[in-house]
């Protein structure tokens, strides 16, 4: 069935045994975000180590798409440096816009070339985006403040 | 003319077509918009094709039966709820006339009677869609009046038990909808009418989810004005109407300005023509009047009675296979007292969206989502819930194909 393009059984996974979900208390920077079409939410938080991210953690409510995404991008992005953090959250978005085009380099994004099949569900890029829009927004603000 | 749903499908060229790999088309997403009969699609079309003209303009043939088939599509309307022709104003849409009546109350001038003053009343109800509830809040911040609301219980009805403490002496506008887009609720109007009128306010009635499935008669409501869409009710996109009392469409100010509505007009000044054409600036969406006009011949001809009995019978279906799934929670009533066919509930864990997904891979279309009505899922403590929302066009067959894909669902999300 095409639909098991869309939920991976990694994606259901992540879903029911999210990673990282639990807000730290000493985040450098914390950001909460919405869907408005759908109410999905994710409020996400970054603790910077000089140039590196030390660690992403997150509370949200939403679909298995939104949340399963946050939990892999929360894993795949902590230990990398800002710079390395930013590259690979370019190429999951290019991946994410490619209507199914890309595959994902799995060498790069792991566990979140799971996403691909999103890319051919345009109503549910959004959600597959909601958290990692979130650690961009946080990461900037991180920055800033330190 | 008995009521067959199965025959009446085939007016509707939409479903002659696939879904999802050749799957048959389960469309259960009319409270979103409904689907088009030939007659309408047509209607629209034949405008451009043999009458387009700029109407209640030009000395030419065309410009003729332009207008001719425009006040034509306003007269059907009129006759549709009761109304007379000049108490029916064309919009775009809905959310237009909605916002047509709070911006002109915000224009009226001290001494008018829809003029708000800090300290006035606008009451709303928790369960507005978002189209009947943030033009209020606007208002309320423009001219400083304030926002009161009606409650909703946990089974989804307006409560009613502090009336005269939400509608007081100081209540100039009471907007609420006649029924939900979400719970599917039909609102009594009678206490809320007699209370309105009793303080002097204004009765705004948003009737987007009842004129399209029940014989609405706007002079038995009691209410001052009504808006509905014409896309909800077989009509197409971009036409809306707005009903108001000829006294008061008398005294409410103009929203839009420019041609159409005006009187005279020198450098400095304008008057307004009369209504409707006050409220009309602008050439209006003509074409899409004129499917609009079908669609109501179209309703006229099967008969709302019969609609809504059908739809009755659907949505009492609907609710007892829902109730005997056990994952399942209906929100909203579960009796059917006052209650029309929009039917939203959860499945266990699996979020709206995943079911929705889950559902269109089997050609089955629903709404998932806070349906524009954020506050309301607040209220009744979800995120977020599936609705599916019927009309005349729908079958026993589209609901077993529902409950079908929701035991499949939950056997698919559960692996």
């Amino acid at each position: 069935m095409q639909l098991d393009n869309l939920y991976q059984e990694v994606i259901l996974d992540h879903y029911k045994n999210p990673q990282n979900k639990k807000l730290a208390p000493d985040c450098d920077a914390q950001v909460h975000h919405v869907n408005p079409s759908c109410g999905d939410e994710v409020t996400l938080g970054v603790k910077l180590n000089g140039d590196k991210v030390e660690s992403i953690t997150w509370e949200g409510v939403g679909c298995s798409i939104s949340q399963a995404s946050t939990s892999i991008l929360s894993d795949l992005l902590t230990g990398k440096t800002l710079a390395e953090a930013g590259a690979i959250s370019e190429e999951f978005l290019e991946l994410m816009q490619s209507k199914g085009a890309l595959e994902g380099n799995p060498e790069v994004l792991e566990d979140a070339v799971a996403l691909a099949g999103v890319s051919q569900y345009p109503a549910r890029i959004k959600c597959a985006l909601l958290g990692w829009m979130a650690f961009k927004d946080a990461s900037l603000q991180a920055q800033a403040d330190n | 003319m008995s009521f067959d749903a199965a025959v009446i499908r085939r007016d509707f060229p939409i479903f002659d077509r696939k879904i999802r790999d050749g799957k048959r088309l389960v469309y259960l997403d009319s409270g979103a918009t409904s689907q088009k009969p030939e007659s309408v699609i047509a209607a629209e079309s034949d405008f451009y094709r043999l009458h387009n003209a700029a109407v209640h303009r030009g000395a030419h043939q065309l410009a003729e039966e332009a207008t001719d088939i425009y006040e034509g599509a306003r007269a059907k309307v009129a006759s549709f709820i009761g109304a007379a022709e000049s108490e029916v104003i064309f919009t775009k849409s809905a959310t237009e006339s909605l916002n047509l009546v709070a911006y002109a109350m915000g224009n009226a001038p001290i001494g008018n009677r829809f003029n708000l003053q800090p300290g006035d009343s606008i009451v709303v109800t928790e369960m507005e869609h978002h189209a009947n509830l943030i033009p209020w809040q606007q208002l309320a911040a423009r001219t400083g009046a304030v926002l009161s609301w009606f409650e909703v219980t946990p089974e989804g009805r307006l409560d009613l038990t502090q009336i005269d403490k939400v509608i007081t002496e100081k209540t100039k506008v009471v907007a609420l909808t006649h029924q939900s887009n979400v719970l599917g609720t039909i609102n009594p109007l009678e206490a809320i009418v007699q209370r309105a009128h009793q303080v002097g306010a204004v009765i705004v009635l948003d009737a987007c989810q009842s004129v399209p499935h029940m014989k609405v008669d706007v002079a038995k409501l009691g209410v001052d004005f009504v808006a509905f869409s014409g896309h909800k009710v077989l009509g197409p996109t971009g036409v809306g109407v707005l009903w108001g009392r000829a006294e008061l469409l008398d005294e409410l100010p103009p929203f839009l300005t420019g041609g159409s509505m005006i009187e005279t007009v020198t450098m400095t000044s304008a008057t307004w023509a009369p209504a409707p054409r006050k409220f009309e600036a602008g050439v209006p969406n003509m074409a899409q009047a004129a499917g609009l006009g079908a669609a109501i011949d179209y309703l006229s001809n099967i008969g709302m009675d019969a609609i809504y009995q059908h739809e009755q019978e659907l949505t009492h279906s609907l609710i007892s296979s829902l109730s005997e799934i056990e994952e399942v929670t209906i929100v909203g009533p579960t009796d059917m007292n006052l209650r029309g066919g929009s039917v939203s509930f959860t499945v266990g864990d699996i979020h709206p969206h995943d079911l929705g997904q889950f559902l269109d891979s089997q050609g089955i279309a629903v709404r998932t989502g806070h349906h524009c009505a954020w506050p309301l899922n607040r209220k009744m403590g979800v995120v977020a819930t599936t609705r599916a929302s019927l009309y005349l066009y729908n079958t026993q067959e589209d609901l077993d194909a529902l409950i079908q894909g929701i035991h499949d669902a939950t056997k698919y999300f559960g692996r």
